[in-house]
């Protein structure tokens, strides 16, 4: 549904694209994950005809997003960082000029604008001028604004920066739930790495405009050294060395440690591993107190593969693209 | 048929926000008013002057407030592009089907709602001092269309600026800095023949004075239509250029977002 291949874009002498390649099958959440200024609001707007990549292509609902924009404007819903809301008109307001724009009319329009401020939230504010909205407010009716044509894709670029922790899961729901209930298919930047975590099936880790890594989050974290398995073991009973005999033939599983009445191990998927390893104990009758899997997070995959830890390249990267 | 569809609603769009401003309203309606009975009491005994035709200065002098105020009013209309573009209005127009012209065109038509009432004002003002318009209904109405005219061209050339420019203080700058010299370099304040001959020859070239001659030929007696229709050709053809200019702008402005 959405395809960039080798995208190249400059400012003055700061590479913001460097060759950014990614796919995104239909009816996906798509994650573009990296720190500010890694390209990702760049990428966005190359993709959603706002800006002219230098190099490259893309191709977006099936159209080439330069020779054929006015068709990718079509398909399109855009949600950008920063809010495009007008606070001088209401919320109905605006999204009825925004349904207008995209060629709804009359009663369709009428009924579309009622259902979206209706699904937001937004029914009792839709009169009042957006001025005095909250931020979360303001995001859904941008929201609202980008989903009122039903386009076939929607960019969701950072949408729940600078919100409130509650209302940040909120979105998420709903973020989830556009995808389930309405096919959509969704590519979602942010730098939140718990954000791509939860709701990309699959994500990109884009770092100097170009992709370091790529798979679902699952897949991200298992390449790594894997889940870190504790098990604790009750005290009083000897062991005598049969821990390790007991996990000897378990597979999948490695750097097994026993420190005291502490065992711990390392598996590429840890959850899978909880059930044999527990099966392998019981069976050499030693008892276990208590078991934690930890799994590594994005973080630690970002560290791999940007080879710098994501709060540095937060601290580092010059926003050029996020500024005005 | 979208474009037009699409230019009513920006129009309403910006009618909206203005009706949003009670004050700024009341400013703009008022303007006019403040400038034709200030330049008529500062000015009143230019008509003493040997070789001052006529012996009514504000009847000579209002065709040319019509017009300062539509050229001024119209010369702050890319402000509000400047706050769209800062509150990423404008980038989420730019990713619908709107085509970029009516994006201009809607602003422009605000714009000419305004400019219209303020002609209004100026003309209800004028009557209200005794001035007459000998050449009617017609004649006003020509005036104000003149006005309209003015005010589309340079409500178009300030959005172009604000699009190209990005900043308050840029288009802030840059209006301030062509209003006043492009209004005295005109016959608004002073006849023709009076003027310093450099003067004179500036202002046969400027879009303002063209405006100005034409809307005093309209409401004279006796008006010369051939002359009017020409500078009105004329400042057709100059709004024409600038609303191509400021369509044009808006590939200056993606070029560097």
């Amino acid at each position: 549904m959405i395809e960039a291949a080798d995208l190249r874009k400059t400012y003055g002498d700061v590479a913001a694209l460097a060759g950014l390649t990614f796919a995104v099958p239909a009816g996906t959440i798509f994650g573009l994950l990296g720190p500010n200024g890694a390209g990702k609001s760049t990428a966005v707007k190359v993709l959603t005809t706002l800006a002219r990549a230098d190099g490259g292509q893309a191709r977006v609902a099936g159209f080439d997003v330069t020779r054929d924009a006015a068709a990718v404007r079509r398909s399109i819903g855009v949600v950008a960082q920063r809010s495009g809301v007008d606070v001088d008109l209401t919320g109905r307001e605006n999204v009825a000029l925004q349904g207008r724009l995209q060629g709804l009319r009359g009663r369709g329009l009428r009924a579309r604008v009622d259902e979206l401020l209706h699904h937001f939230g937004l029914s009792d504010a839709a009169g009042r001028v957006a001025r005095g909205y909250s931020g979360g407010m303001q995001r859904r009716l941008d929201i609202a604004m980008g989903l009122v044509h039903r386009p076939q894709v929607l960019f969701l670029d950072e949408p729940t920066t600078g919100l409130d922790p509650e209302v940040r899961a909120a979105m998420w729901t709903e973020i989830a739930r556009l995808r389930e209930a309405e096919g959509l298919t969704i590519l979602l930047t942010t730098h939140y790495l718990e954000e791509a975590d939860q709701l990309a099936s699959n994500l990109a880790i884009v770092d100097r405009g170009r992709v370091v890594a790529e798979g679902t989050p699952e897949a991200l974290k298992a390449g790594l050294q894997g889940d870190a398995l504790h098990v604790e073991l009750e005290p009083g009973v000897a062991l005598n060395g049969n821990v390790h005999a007991a996990l000897s033939h378990l597979t999948g599983l490695h750097e097994v440690v026993l420190d005291g009445r502490s065992l711990r191990a390392r598996s590429a998927d840890g959850a899978r591993a909880v059930p044999a390893v527990l099966a392998a104990l019981d069976a050499h009758a030693i008892p276990v107190a208590s078991v934690t899997v930890a799994r590594p997070s994005l973080d630690d995959v970002y560290l791999r593969f940007a080879g710098r830890s994501f709060a540095a390249a937060e601290a580092t990267t010059a926003p050029k693209e996020e500024v005005r | 048929m979208t474009a037009v569809s699409d230019t009513w609603a920006l129009t309403v769009r910006d009618l909206l926000r203005l009706l949003r401003q009670p004050w700024f309203i009341a400013i703009v309606l008022v303007q006019p008013v403040i400038w034709l009975l200030l330049f008529g009491a500062l000015f009143e005994r230019v008509v003493d002057i040997p070789g001052f035709e006529g012996g009514d200065y504000k009847q000579y002098l209002v065709p040319g407030v019509l017009v300062m105020t539509a050229f001024f009013s119209s010369g702050w209309n890319g402000m509000t592009t400047i706050e769209d573009l800062d509150r990423g209005v404008t980038d989420r127009f730019l990713v619908t089907p709107v085509g970029r012209l009516p994006l201009i065109l809607g602003r422009v038509g605000q714009n000419l709602v305004q400019v219209v009432l303020q002609s209004f004002v100026v003309v209800a003002m004028a009557l209200a001092i005794g001035v007459s318009f000998d050449g009617g209904v017609l004649g006003v109405a020509v005036l104000v269309l003149i006005g309209g005219l003015i005010g589309t061209a340079f409500a178009a050339l300030s959005n172009a600026l604000a699009l190209v420019a990005r900043q308050e203080e840029s288009l802030i700058g840059a209006v301030t800095f062509l209003q006043l010299p492009l209004m005295f370099l005109s016959t608004a304040f002073m006849q023709p023949a009076l003027l310093p001959g450099w003067i004179a020859t500036v202002a046969r070239y400027n879009p303002v004075d063209w405006a100005i001659v034409a809307g005093r030929e309209a409401v004279s007696a006796g008006t010369d239509w051939a002359s009017v229709a020409g500078r009105c050709g004329l400042l057709a053809a100059f709004a024409a250029v600038c609303l191509v200019l400021a369509t044009k702008a808006f590939g200056a402005y993606q070029a560097q977002v």
